[in-house]
């Protein structure tokens, strides 16, 4: 395993006392694995991935621990975490690409960047980073531009190779293809696989709302859902025969290319998350699930159903203990599914 | 019957870099907007959509062209007249999360239309008003009215800004990217809403670049690129036979659930091709040798990548050419002239390819 994280929890300070953003989450992440983290805005999504990397002033971790490579990161320790960013785990942030200085050239910014990482061997990451510049399709000259001159596609994926120019095993990729027009989107996303497989990553977290672009580039997905996870499976799973309540409604709801409201109307969720601050005991997702029972009341364990299957559903974990009786194991889900 | 008439209508933007120069927004764009007909707008950016929006909401003046509501050009209207405009015509725009003024109660914006349209409407009268208005937009007025903006949650939001433009007399909405910032789980509401109205006859000019989400509202499409209309006509027409290579392109590129982007044949993987291995394994020359070096090694040169050759297909579609694929697409100049739409079918346009 590649990556491993062990019931993490992560809080943000506040006067009226740490609010708990990321609650408990465990997941494991296999070398070459591109995990989708999936979940409506306020859910913990980007919190959980900054906190794998750096966690800044109003944040802390509350519980857990995380595993590279086998070695466990320091994240509570924001100074020692400093020699194993970029090489070991690095962050492309939501709207990385807006946030490039505009007073420096792009070719200047990289040089300051691996200056400050104290790379001794420059010139040769730099030979490096003109031929993944060239590998997906811009040429030396964006070094020395600034960055408003560049379009949106091209600064995401200058901001994408600056942060993986170290080869970090792992690569947290926050909301790299939103705001990205679709041709724009799909260069993004390939050239996310195709670093892969070229193991200048050796896994990455995509961190998106946009469930089909993780159905393209994800191998598998996991759903976020006030601060918990609810889902974690394969990509084919997570699409073709959800388990979780909350994740089949979200799937429900996505319209698709070919689906017109002449023929269909999709539903969307009806209320909205609870409030992280003061959040129900049980079940998250209870007030919206229409299939909520009393036993929901408590906190459901995120367990394993099938094999790479977890899920956090009391009534998904009654099924299956009713069907484990019968010869198909399936049977259950295919039911559930319809 | 208030139908919006855009006519040969060209905006152009005076460049303010170094190199000067006026870039054409929109070139030459005509199309009409009955009521009871949502016709959706879409194009990447940079494509001019949001100008069109803007210059039916008399908020950008063309340089050429005219809009006409109702027989009349917009351009001349007086003050009053186009107070009379607005109570009619109404735009919603991306992000709900600035329309509001947070340190107001977020119904304000119901107060401020009174003040210029109904002063003289009765307090009961006024709230049986917006009663009727947020029940159109399936909102409880107990969970919204009396709130602060922050207390609602996006959908809450936008679609009390649609109930905003309920309370006027309005006959037709430009909604300009109203869904992109709001998640999945109340997308399809605010979509659903826009269909009810429609089919109450309220004309909706739906801007987005979300090829599934124009697909699912509209009953006409119009692809814009560069300024021009490239394709236009009946959304399943367009949808269902798409004729100009950047429609298809467009579409090619949307991700969906169930299909995977097709992928085209792969250029060989230098990686692989030059003796070393992929993902964790060991590399030709030692396993300490980093990726990095070994790819030094290696000579890339000739061979596109699969990410290289996506990009330059697409610049190729776009650029409807071979010209330098790497100048990015916002660096072509391009003529003011917009390519002709020929009918391919009945209520299908396609442009020539540019």
């Amino acid at each position: 395993m590649s990556v491993n994280v062990a019931n993490l929890s992560v809080a943000y300070r506040s006067r009226r006392g740490d609010v708990t953003a990321v609650d408990n989450v465990s997941f494991t992440l296999a070398d070459g694995e591109i995990m989708g983290l999936a979940g409506e805005s306020g859910s913990g999504k980007s919190t959980l991935g900054n906190a794998l990397i750096y966690l800044d002033q109003r944040m802390k971790a509350t519980g857990g621990t995380v595993t590279v490579d086998g070695r466990e990161l320091p994240i509570a320790d924001t100074r020692a975490m400093r020699p194993l960013r970029m090489t070991e785990v690095s962050l492309v942030p939501q709207y990385a690409m807006s946030a490039l200085t505009p007073t420096r050239k792009i070719g200047q910014l990289i040089t300051d960047l691996l200056k400050s990482h104290h790379v001794k061997d420059t010139r040769e990451v730099l030979t490096e980073m003109q031929r993944r510049l060239e590998l997906i399709g811009l040429t030396e000259g964006v070094l020395s531009k600034y960055s408003f001159e560049l379009s949106g596609g091209m600064r995401q994926r200058v901001t994408i190779i600056m942060s993986t120019l170290l080869n970090p095993s792992l690569l947290i990729a926050d909301e790299v293809t939103s705001a990205l027009d679709v041709s724009t989107q799909r260069a993004v996303g390939e050239m996310l696989l195709e670093f892969r497989d070229r193991g200048y990553v050796k896994s990455v977290i995509a961190i998106t709302h946009d469930l089909s672009i993780l159905a393209q580039i994800a191998d598998s997905i996991a759903i976020m859902y006030a601060g918990r996870l609810a889902e974690k499976a394969s990509t084919e799973a997570i699409v073709n025969e959800p388990l979780h309540p909350y994740t089949q409604a979200l799937i429900a709801s996505l319209p698709e290319v070919g689906v017109r409201a002449d023929q269909v109307t999709l539903t969307g969720i009806p209320g909205r998350p609870p409030s992280l601050a003061d959040p129900p005991p049980g079940c998250r997702f209870r007030d919206r699930c229409p299939f909520a029972f009393d036993r929901c009341t408590q906190t459901p364990p995120f367990e394993e159903i099938k094999p790479g299957h977890h899920v956090a559903c009391w009534k998904v974990s009654q099924e299956r203990a009713a069907a484990s009786g019968r010869p198909v194991v399936g049977q259950a889900a295919a039911e559930h599914a319809v | 019957m208030s139908t919006i008439k855009v006519d040969q209508v060209s905006k152009l933007y005076r460049a303010t870099s170094r190199s000067g120069g006026l870039t054409p927004a929109l070139r030459k764009v005509s199309f009409e907007l009955p009521p009871g007909e949502v016709i959706a707008l879409i194009g990447e950016s940079g494509s001019g959509k949001t100008t069109i929006g803007k210059i039916l909401l008399r908020l950008v003046q063309p340089t050429s062209g005219t809009v006409t509501f109702d027989g009349k050009d917009i351009a001349t209207y007086s003050q009053r007249g186009l107070r009379e405009y607005y109570r009619q015509v109404q735009g919603v725009f991306q992000d709900p999360f600035s329309s509001y003024n947070p340190i107001y109660r977020a119904d304000r914006v119901f107060d401020m239309v009174r003040d210029v349209y109904f002063k003289g409407v009765s307090d009961s009268d006024w709230s049986a008003r917006i009663e009727a208005a947020l029940d159109a937009v399936a909102l409880n007025p107990g969970d919204v009215l009396g709130k602060y903006p922050h207390q609602l949650s996006g959908g809450q939001q936008q679609r009390l800004l649609i109930a905003r433009a309920l309370l006027l007399d309005v006959k037709v909405l430009i909604a300009d990217e109203i869904i992109s910032m709001l998640d999945a789980s109340t997308r399809v509401d605010v979509l659903n809403l826009l269909v009810k109205l429609k089919r109450q006859g309220l004309a909706i000019l739906f801007i987005t670049h979300d090829l599934s989400l124009g697909n699912y509202v509209s009953d006409r499409t119009i692809i814009l690129r560069h300024g021009a209309i490239v394709e236009m006509g009946g959304t399943e027409k367009i949808f269902g036979n798409p004729q100009h290579e950047y429609t298809k392109m467009l579409l090619s590129a949307v991700p969906e659930l169930h299909k995977k982007w097709q992928h085209s044949p792969l250029g060989p993987v230098a990686v692989v091709a030059n003796g070393a291995a992929v993902a964790g394994q060991t590399i030709d020359g030692g396993p300490n040798v980093p990726v990095a070096t070994a790819l030094t090694q290696a000579s890339l040169v000739d061979e596109l990548t699969h990410a290289e050759q996506v990009v330059k297909r697409d610049l190729r579609a776009v650029l409807g050419g071979t010209r330098a694929v790497a100048s990015g697409k916002s660096q072509v100049a391009m003529a003011l002239e917009p390519p002709t739409l020929r009918e391919f079918e009945p209520d299908h346009l396609v442009a020539d390819p540019e």
